[in-house]
């Protein structure tokens, strides 16, 4: 392990161990966080009673579902998009603040057409996340460089072609950016609008124990979440830097 | 320099009374239009090494570009082997940019063996030609690596080799040495000329370097400045069989001292300088 990653291993320990310290000996009252150790017991035991299993397939299903359709039609919008300036001039101030608008006072609008179903959820994670991907598309393109279109001229590449064998990979640093938020915000999105109103799915899960003063429950299923999120984070950066150093020749 | 060596008197390609304006923008506070190039007439001989040099700005990477067929004259002919270019690139036309036109993502070989590929050639020839011109252009041992780890030297032979592997019988070099310092541009320079004789294409260089096209040309074109026209072509007279070496004859220092005498006028003018007439007179 190189030293940057003993440090952030420390780091990660380090604060564990602290919580766990101060769970144990009373600094933090157990009824308000319980010990990491409880936590990953409790965890444990639930995924070990299957209780949870129909939830967690509903939850990481409409999750992989969200971040499926933002990075295609986040990243098809975003060729669309470049490739007609007047359309993008008129957008571009709606990507600028499009953030800035918290997206959930939709939700309530959602559910009234579509009922409690998945589908608000899926359109509330698809909104979310889908933006992110268009913009990194579309920072991506304008990153080509001109050279690369030229290129393909003298080689006689259609345009299709020339999207698919240059632009694609030149963007490619840029579009993995957006693939990045995309995940991140998928699922934030998901997790948050199961949590506020949904008949089921983790979120719901620990809206329900929250509101029983289960805590054993609700930190098991946070503990779950945050051990999926870092996992899938951690393969995506890993992937990336991988990329990166083919980029860079090897040199971090 | 012996007969037989003499670049054939065929016209691989030609351009008739050559203009290119780009329109004016539209919307307010627009740009009138640029009358960047010619009239242009010349007739490039079929194996033969042609130079442009002119002022910045002068439009010789529009020529460039007009007689590759990335873009449309605005006037005239331009014709290869026959056949009028007209906005698309014709096949047996290879052109290497001033910029890193390497593709990162691409493997040295993988670079190299890009056009072929899109083709449809066979696994095999491919094979065959990308490992001959990487070890023609001095890439062999760096097949595996990628752009980023090399020089900016020879980032440039990658996008050479790109180029040769397709066998182009009208290689355009637009500034390829523009980036690279002065003993490297020598080098390269020898490089150009041993590819040149090696496949026998025509070559056209654009450059900004007065001695650069003066060791390279069998002919130079010297450009005025905005809009461009050839204002002398003249025959450099080297054999076949040259290098860099070269440089160190009296007839060089002769013929970069004839260039810089057609070119100073056109070089003030180009940077905007009041007389610039009497100047380059003096």
């Amino acid at each position: 392990m190189t030293r940057v990653g003993l440090i952030r291993l420390a780091v990660i320990v380090g604060a564990i161990g602290a919580l766990e310290l101060a769970c144990r000996i009373g600094l933090i009252k157990h009824q308000i966080i319980i010990p990491p150790s409880e936590m990953a017991s409790a965890l444990w035991t639930l995924l070990a009673s299957g209780s949870v299993n129909a939830d967690i397939e509903r939850t990481l299903g409409i999750i992989v579902l969200v971040i499926a359709l933002s990075i295609v039609l986040g990243f098809a919008a975003g060729i669309a998009i470049h490739a007609l300036p007047r359309v993008r001039a008129a957008l571009d101030p709606f990507f600028a603040t499009y953030y800035a608008v918290p997206v959930f006072i939709f939700y309530p609008v959602l559910i009234a057409i579509f009922g409690l179903s998945v589908m608000p959820i899926v359109l509330i994670g698809v909104a979310t996340a889908i933006v992110a991907m268009i913009i990194a598309t579309l920072n991506g393109l304008d990153r080509v460089p001109r050279v690369l279109t030229k290129v393909a001229r003298v080689h006689r590449l259609s345009r299709i072609k020339t999207a698919v064998t240059l632009q694609l990979p030149a963007a490619a640093p840029y579009l993995f950016t957006g693939v990045k938020l995309s995940v991140s915000y998928g699922f934030i999105a998901v997790i948050a609008a199961e949590f506020i109103l949904s008949p089921a799915g983790l979120g719901r899960d620990i809206a329900d124990a929250y509101a029983d003063f289960n805590n054993r429950r609700m930190y098991a299923l946070i503990l779950f979440l945050l051990i999926v999120a870092t996992l899938v984070n951690a393969a995506l950066h890993a992937l990336d830097m991988r990329f990166a150093a083919r980029r860079s020749g090897g040199r971090p | 320099m012996s007969v037989a060596s003499l670049p054939s008197r065929e016209i691989h390609a030609q351009l008739e009374a050559v203009t290119r304006v780009f329109p004016a923008a539209p919307g307010a506070g627009a740009q009138p239009p640029v009358h960047a190039l010619g009239p242009v007439d010349l007739d490039l001989r079929k194996g033969e090494f042609f130079a442009v040099v002119g002022p910045s700005g002068c439009g010789k990477s529009t020529f460039l570009e007009v007689l590759a067929g990335l873009q449309k004259p605005t006037a005239g002919t331009v014709t290869f082997e026959g056949k009028v270019v007209n906005g698309e690139v014709a096949d047996g036309i290879g052109v290497v940019f001033q910029e890193d036109a390497s593709f990162p993502w691409l493997t040295v070989w993988d670079n190299a063996a890009f056009g072929l590929r899109r083709n449809g050639v066979a696994a095999a020839e491919i094979r065959r030609r990308v490992d001959d011109t990487l070890a023609f252009m001095g890439l062999k041992d760096f097949a595996r690596a990628y752009p980023s780890q090399l020089s900016g030297g020879m980032r440039q032979r990658v996008c050479i080799a790109r180029t040769l592997v397709l066998q182009p019988r009208l290689i355009l070099l637009d500034e390829p040495f523009g980036a690279l310092d002065a003993q490297t541009r020598l080098l390269m320079g020898d490089e150009v000329l041993r590819l040149w004789r090696r496949t026998g294409a025509s070559v056209l260089l654009i450059t900004h370097a007065l001695d650069e096209a003066a060791m390279l040309a069998d002919r130079v074109g010297a450009m005025s400045a905005r809009p461009g026209r050839f204002i002398e072509v003249i025959d450099t007279g080297w054999p076949r069989e040259r290098d860099s070496t070269i440089v160190g004859e009296a007839a060089f220092g002769e013929i970069t001292a004839r260039l810089w005498e057609r070119l100073r006028g056109e070089s003030l003018k180009a940077l905007g300088h009041a007389g610039a007439d009497s100047m380059a007179a003096e």
